[in-house]
């Protein structure tokens, strides 16, 4: 099996990475990774503070060629929460562009590249990894108590691969980063574009910016990923009237995008010779689970579309027999080889093989239709996604206990609905739940209710709520 | 209210700020608040405020408090 990081050497001339000042080659790239190697011992724990730069490509390929585990971590993330991943998890080493003043005690600096530096922790912990574990992500919307999706080398490289084929992807496609890193769609993009030997544009601008329309143009792009929010921003900047170079390629993932949008895009991509397809994936299968072709958006309107090479999709009613008829909705299921080996809550979990048998319960209600295409059309759990992450409910009302606030939480996609019963301060909460969960603030309101609806034996209907 | 008021406004209200940081230092991600999604609000709410539609160029040249002075200007609104 061919391996998106192992098989670097294979590209050796042709160029990797190519960023607003600088372009490297898959040579160079592998010298980098060599350079960094040197510094770390052995299969230590490595936190990557990520953003789209060759530093923290460097830092991923290194751990993956090495064998170090490593964490990917967002560049924006909260220090308090950051600490807490640092005092859960003890990692021996951060690979980072930041300044940590709490560091200074515990951590010197053992190597640089360019903006970034490699901590090493003194007195570090000797972790236990299991044989198949490759990388840790975050799941999306981690809150309070950090939970890890366990990834092994087989995850990665086999959804690399699907993806491969879903999407055509050959060396002539150019991507440019419009997510980030962490994120595992982001992370998919990276991987499966790697495997191809593709030239990879890396950047932290947003397709807001002038540069980033720029860079399009003069560094002939031919493809970008985005979640429901990017292609909103996208109607927005009169889409069908941008000047969008050499784009062939577009995918979306990361969340249901509204039909009427889904049909905006099919139309005028394909009046623009353009791909558009959408995806459909969650942290715990590595990346991306299906796939819609691109000539099928428009006759299949709102379908994830069809399971990725290899993978298989099931539907479970609540009787937790299995639906074969079409049209009758039940959970989805999806079985295989980019599954994920589980969660990982403390130190004591990296030990662990596999746990799921490559069969992920997605959490979303779906249905299929005669031609075996899928459709979600509900979610089993109390989540949302608010731009790409999954958000729990649940969860955010524990913060706000925590921070001794008595509201109950509901919402849609992209809306973020707080109700408390205490009357004033509700920008102040709006904030403190921005902060915690790193979610822009525009996405959460907060109202006042006189009193939460309950039922007969007090349990809260959240029904009722996102009427008002 | 007058435009610079509301103007004003739309940036303390959208980017969660004080009246104080409105000033030519007040750029693109200088405050966490300021970033694409923030933006896209900043501009519905300019949009509202003055009862304008503007175009990508401006939305995506719009990279300071400044400038969306001389953006607006195109659209009639004199701040």
């Amino acid at each position: 099996m061919k391996s998106f990081f192992k098989d670097l050497e294979y590209f050796s001339d042709y160029i990797a990475l190519t960023t607003q000042s600088e372009q490297i080659t898959y040579s160079a790239l592998i010298e980098e990774i060599k350079a960094l190697s040197m510094h770390i011992r052995n299969r230590d724990l490595v936190f990557l503070i990520c953003e789209n730069s060759i530093e923290s490509i460097v830092g991923y390929l290194t751990c993956l060629r090495e064998g170090y585990i490593p964490l990917l971590i967002g560049s924006s993330i909260d220090e308090i929460l950051l600490q807490n991943l640092i005092k859960t998890y003890k990692p021996s080493y951060i690979w980072t562009n930041r300044d940590f003043e709490w560091a200074l005690d515990e951590w010197k600096t053992v190597y640089k590249n360019r903006s970034f530096h490699l901590l090493e922790k003194i007195n570090n912990f000797q972790h236990i990894f299991h044989e198949d574990l490759a990388a840790l992500l975050m799941t999306s919307g981690s809150t309070g108590s950090p939970i890890l999706v366990r990834l092994s080398y087989e995850n990665l490289n086999q959804n690399a691969i699907s993806i491969t084929q879903s999407l055509s992807i050959t060396r002539d496609d150019t991507p440019i980063t419009t997510l980030p890193m962490n994120y595992t769609y982001g992370l998919s993009i990276i991987n499966s574009h790697l495997l191809n030997g593709c030239e990879i544009i890396l950047t932290e601008l947003s397709i807001i910016s002038k540069e980033f329309w720029d860079i399009i143009n003069t560094k002939n792009v031919t493809t970008f990923g985005g979640v429901p929010y990017t292609y909103q921003m996208l109607k927005r900047l009169n889409f069908e009237k941008l000047n969008l170079g050499k784009i062939s390629k577009l995918t979306q993932a990361g969340g249901k995008l509204d039909t009427n949008l889904i049909k905006y895009f099919s139309e005028h991509c394909f009046n623009k010779g353009i791909q558009f397809f959408v995806m459909y994936g969650q942290t715990e299968a590595t990346a991306r689970m299906s796939c819609l072709p691109a000539n099928d958006s428009m006759r299949k309107l709102g379908s994830i579309g069809l399971p990725i090479a290899k993978g298989e999709f099931f539907l479970i009613d609540e009787a937790n027999k299995i639906i074969s008829e079409p049209e009758v909705v039940g959970e989805l299921y999806y079985r295989g080889p980019n599954v994920s080996m589980g969660y990982a809550y403390s130190v004591e979990d990296f030990k662990k093989g596999d746990e799921n048998n490559g069969v992920l319960a997605t959490g979303d209600m779906a249905k299929k239709d005669s031609d075996g295409y899928y459709y979600i059309v509900g979610r089993k759990k109390r989540f949302i996604k608010i731009f790409g992450n999954r958000i729990s409910l649940d969860e955010i009302e524990n913060i706000l206990l925590k921070n001794y606030i008595t509201a109950v939480c509901a919402g849609v996609d992209d809306k973020l609905l707080i109700y408390t019963t205490q009357e004033s301060g509700l920008n102040d909460i709006r904030l403190l739940i921005s902060t915690k969960i790193g979610i822009h603030q525009s996405a959460i309101s907060v109202n006042f209710i006189p009193e939460f609806p309950r039922n007969e034996s007090g349990k809260i209907l959240y029904s009722k709520l996102q009427v008002n | 209210m007058t435009n610079k008021e509301k103007y004003d406004q739309v940036f303390i209200e959208s980017f969660s700020i004080t009246a104080d940081q409105l000033n030519e230092n007040l750029v693109y991600q200088s405050v966490q608040q300021w970033d694409s999604i923030g933006h896209m609000g900043m501009v519905a709410a300019l949009e509202e405020a003055f009862d304008i539609m503007m175009e990508t160029d401006d939305i995506i040249d719009f990279g300071s408090y400044n400038k969306g002075v001389e953006l607006l200007a195109k659209y009639n609104v004199v701040i």
